[in-house]
Order: structure tokens, then C-alpha cells, then sequence
């Protein structure tokens, strides 16, 4: 329980000063020094499914890939169909290896017929970046890296877009579509996306836009909300999370994720993630709930398998959690017995997401 | 929540844990730092009546939103009791660390010697 040593190496979000003045508890987290929670994480989950929360995600990273070939370079190495999407639409797919390892998962917008912004994870941004300029040559495509330019907050719940929308000059995209909006007179690419399970927004905005805007949403309701509430309430409804439950040792058929794969296009690792989609994975990730206690990552599923996410459910008041089962044992309503520290656990494997409104 | 606070009237063990002596036996529980170092308490795995407890080591286990902690037990003895409040209402170990938030009553064991706990000016000076 030794207290944190201040890094000055960890890099800072445009919003930094408003987390210090809202008591945050700020911890390294990727390379940068980001707020885990203010009040407390059961407060800030249960907010957001209740009003509304506003999350800092300014560390998560954004490459600009834009040209005559921006689409085909984006098909060669993106899992799903990216001539499905229309411009101001938004894309959820995977990167993979050749071996159909998972390098990371993504959010694709179309900003025009040739222009996109992709959102990596922040962990992955640099390595993402690497690989989208490595497998652009050979393609008349311009690949950028645009972190810097780009401040993100997510508005999340049932009153976010009230909240946001309050503060635009005219109304907010739907679900998985982006728009430039005017906020407070400032122009911001709106996106009906987020990763709470909730209704919502997300704010891609220049970095000096950023406090006033933060300023202008939790002056209207939003409630600040950390890293940790954003991981709760995301594991409540299954979704993944990088370096957890995804990860380059596994490939996306196994983690569930088949739906944002389309093998058609020919994707780079899209024969290899073919193959195990035919054969059938020997393993997947499923949801799990727990009798009691909470089991957490690491912690190995008796039989076979591992936590890859656990936590307590603020909204369900159980444990719950993610884990790599062998695949005879993935059905709903499987029980599972969990080894936490040497205790072993009851759990059973419950349909995604593991909470509904 | 409480300010920080370290009762005058307790023992404490330098693992930030407390004991609240009363002839041979005592209530154990977390300290305040403990408790805030931890954030929000959402489970606590108690020990089994019945079972011995060794000073220094581990005989429960308290869980946060994010994190897992041992509790370590300052004395040793027997678990003659376990706060039954904390399965429904273990948050009481954050707002309450002395008095609701109590985990476990024990029958001191004859070599049990608070010789090496800390008074709470001690505890208190390890904290800074």
C-alpha cells in the first residue's frame, strides 16, 4: 500500500487540472497519468446508468488514414467490411496478425470518401501505429498519426445526449454515426459511440476545446467518472477489453468477436482467423457471475482455462468477470468452479451482457 | 467519510491493522489507511470460527471495486467470532473502520504478546 511516486515521464491529458481540482485519484496508466476515480467508483458507475457520466479518454490514440487508396489500405488490414461504411458512419473492428493474433480493437469513423479516423487503444497506439505504416506501403494512402490533436470525452447515459446536445447547434448523430458539430461555438466531431453499454457520445475535439467543454457538460449533470467505472461498467455488458481479455496470443473467433470479422475481404490474418471459424476454436471467452466472491485476472478456471477480467458488478452487487473456457464447457448456464488464491470459487457462464435495463 | 483517525485506545500492527484489547480477547480489524488505500470495500471473506490466527499472517481477505487485499492478523489466538454485519454491509469497513466495520473477535493464545504493536502516535509516524 506504499503511495505512488510521482512520474514525470507520464504524460497528461488537457484535462489534468480539472481531475486535481475534482479530487481525482490519478494512477499511470499507459503512459500517461489519468484519473481512476473521484468520489468513488460505485458512485460514478451507477451515475452513468442512471444520468449521466463524463470520462476522460484523451489518452486513447487516433490515426488519420486518408487518399485514393485510404478504403483499400483500411480493407487489407481492418477485420470487418470497410466498404460498409458510409461516410459520418462508425466501425468496430480488430487488427490482426498474419497468424490472426489480435493486435488490437478499434473504432473506425468515415469522415469522407477517402478520409478516416481510426481510435486505437492507448496501451496499443504506438504499435498500431507502426503497423498501419509498415502495411501502407504499396497503397497511395496517407497514414497519420493525429493523437495529438485530438482531446476525447465520452458522455455516457441516459441523459448524455441531453446534456451534450444542450450545447450544439443542432442535433446529434445516432447511434454509430459521427458528425462535425458546433459545441459552445467550437467544432467537434460528435460520435454516437461508447463503450458503457449506455446511450451516448463521444467527443473528439481539439485539446484547448476540451476543459471548457468538460466544464460546460458537468455543469449540466454529467457526473466526472474514472478509468475504473468506465472498466465496471464495460465488463457488465461484455464488452472486451485490450491487454485482458483481447490479447496478440489469441485470435477474434475465440474471443467472440466473429461478428466484426468479414474473412471476404481478405484481411491480413483473415485466413488464418478462417480456419479457426471452420474448425471451430478450442477455446472462448465467455461472461461469468459468481456464487460469491469476486474472482479476478489471472485467476485459473478449474479444467482448463483463466480469468482474462473479474470484478464486483456495482450495478448487480455479484461478482462478475470474463474468462477463456474450453469450448465444450462455453455454454450459457455451464458451471464453472474458479481457483481464487487458492479457493475455489462457483461460477457459472450467463448470456452477454450480464446486465439489461 | 470519517477523516483520518488512529484511537488512542488501540494496539496497531505495523501491516495496518488494528486490535482492541479486552482482557484475553480482542477485536481485530483495518485502519483507516487501510481502508482508504483500498477505496471502496465491496467484499470481505472472513476466517472460519474455530480457526487459529497467527500473528503476521493473512486470515481474511478484503476485496475493493479494483483490488484484493490480505488482512494480516496482529495477534494470535482463536476466531471465536466473525462480524456477521459484514456479508450484507461490508462497506462498513470504509465507513466505520473502528466499530462497525469490525472483522473478527479472538481468544488470545497465551504467547500472544503486544509487545510488538505500535501505539497509534507510533502507527501514525509510519504513515508520514
Amino acid at each position: 500500500m506504499a503511495a505512488a511516486t510521482p512520474d514525470t515521464a507520464l504524460k497528461r491529458t488537457p484535462l489534468y487540472d480539472r481531475h486535481v481540482a475534482a479530487g481525482a485519484k490519478l494512477v499511470p496508466f499507459a503512459g500517461w497519468e489519468m484519473p481512476v476515480q473521484y468520489e468513488g467508483v460505485k458512485q460514478e458507475h451507477l451515475a452513468t446508468r442512471a444520468t449521466a457520466g463524463v470520462f476522460d479518454v484523451s489518452h486513447m490514440g487516433e490515426i488519420a488514414t486518408s487518399g485514393p487508396d485510404a478504403e483499400a489500405f483500411l480493407q487489407h488490414i481492418l477485420s470487418n467490411d470497410v466498404t460498409k461504411l458510409q461516410t459520418g458512419g462508425a466501425q468496430y473492428s480488430v487488427l490482426c496478425r498474419e497468424d490472426g493474433g489480435v493486435l488490437d480493437d478499434l473504432f473506425t469513423y468515415r469522415l469522407g470518401a477517402t478520409d478516416f479516423l481510426t481510435v486505437t487503444n492507448a496501451s496499443n497506439h504506438e504499435k498500431d501505429f507502426a503497423w498501419f505504416a509498415k502495411q501502407a506501403e504499396g497503397f497511395d494512402v496517407e497514414v497519420t498519426d493525429v493523437a495529438a490533436n485530438y482531446a476525447m470525452l465520452a458522455v455516457q447515459g441516459p441523459q448524455a445526449r441531453e446534456i451534450v446536445g444542450a450545447i450544439s447547434d443542432s442535433p446529434l448523430p445516432d447511434r454509430f454515426t459521427c458528425r462535425h458539430k458546433m459545441l459552445r461555438g467550437q467544432k467537434v466531431l460528435v460520435c454516437g459511440t461508447g463503450y458503457t453499454g449506455e446511450d451516448g457520445v463521444e467527443l473528439l475535439l481539439d485539446p484547448a476545446d476540451a476543459p471548457m467543454i468538460w466544464d460546460e457538460v458537468v455543469r449540466r449533470g454529467a457526473v466526472p467518472a474514472g478509468l475504473a467505472a468506465r472498466d465496471t461498467l464495460r465488463l457488465e455488458v461484455g464488452y472486451h477489453l485490450y491487454g485482458n481479455d483481447l490479447m496478440e496470443e489469441r485470435g477474434p473467433i475465440e474471443a467472440g468477436l466473429g461478428w466484426a470479422v468479414k474473412e471476404d475481404t481478405g484481411f491480413i490474418g483473415s485466413d488464418a482467423v478462417r480456419a479457426v471459424r471452420d474448425a471451430g476454436p478450442s477455446e472462448k471467452l465467455v461472461a461469468f457471475t459468481m456464487e460469491s466472491g469476486i474472482a479476478r485476472q489471472g485467476n485459473p478456471v478449474v479444467g482448463g482455462g483463466e480469468v482474462t477480467s473479474g470484478t464486483m458488478s456495482p450495478s448487480l452487487e455479484i461478482g462478475i468477470g470474463m474468462a477463456y473456457v474450453p469450448a465444450e464447457r462455453a455454454e450459457v448456464g455451464t458451471e464453472l468452479e474458479i481457483d481464487v488464491r487458492g479457493k475455489v470459487r462457483r461460477a457459472v457462464v450467463a448470456r452477454k451482457p450480464l446486465y439489461k435495463k | 467519510m470519517a477523516d483520518a483517525s488512529y484511537p488512542t485506545e488501540l494496539l496497531y500492527h505495523a501491516e495496518h491493522d488494528w486490535a482492541r484489547i479486552d482482557g484475553d480477547t480482542a477485536v481485530f480489524g483495518i485502519t483507516w489507511y487501510a481502508q482508504d488505500a483500498l477505496g471502496e470495500v465491496v467484499f470481505f471473506d472472513p476466517p472460519q470460527v474455530g480457526s487459529t490466527v497467527t500473528a503476521g499472517e493473512s486470515y481474511a481477505e478484503v476485496e475493493s471495486v479494483k483490488a484484493v487485499s490480505d488482512v494480516v492478523a496482529p495477534l494470535s489466538g482463536e476466531i471465536i467470532e466473525v462480524n456477521p454485519g459484514l456479508g450484507d454491509t461490508p462497506e462498513n469497513i470504509n465507513n466505520d473502520p473502528y466499530g462497525d466495520g469490525w472483522m473478527v473477535k479472538v481468544r488470545l493464545s497465551e504467547e500472544s504478546q503486544t509487545g510488538d504493536l505500535l501505539d497509534a502516535a507510533a502507527y501514525e509516524a509510519t504513515l508520514s
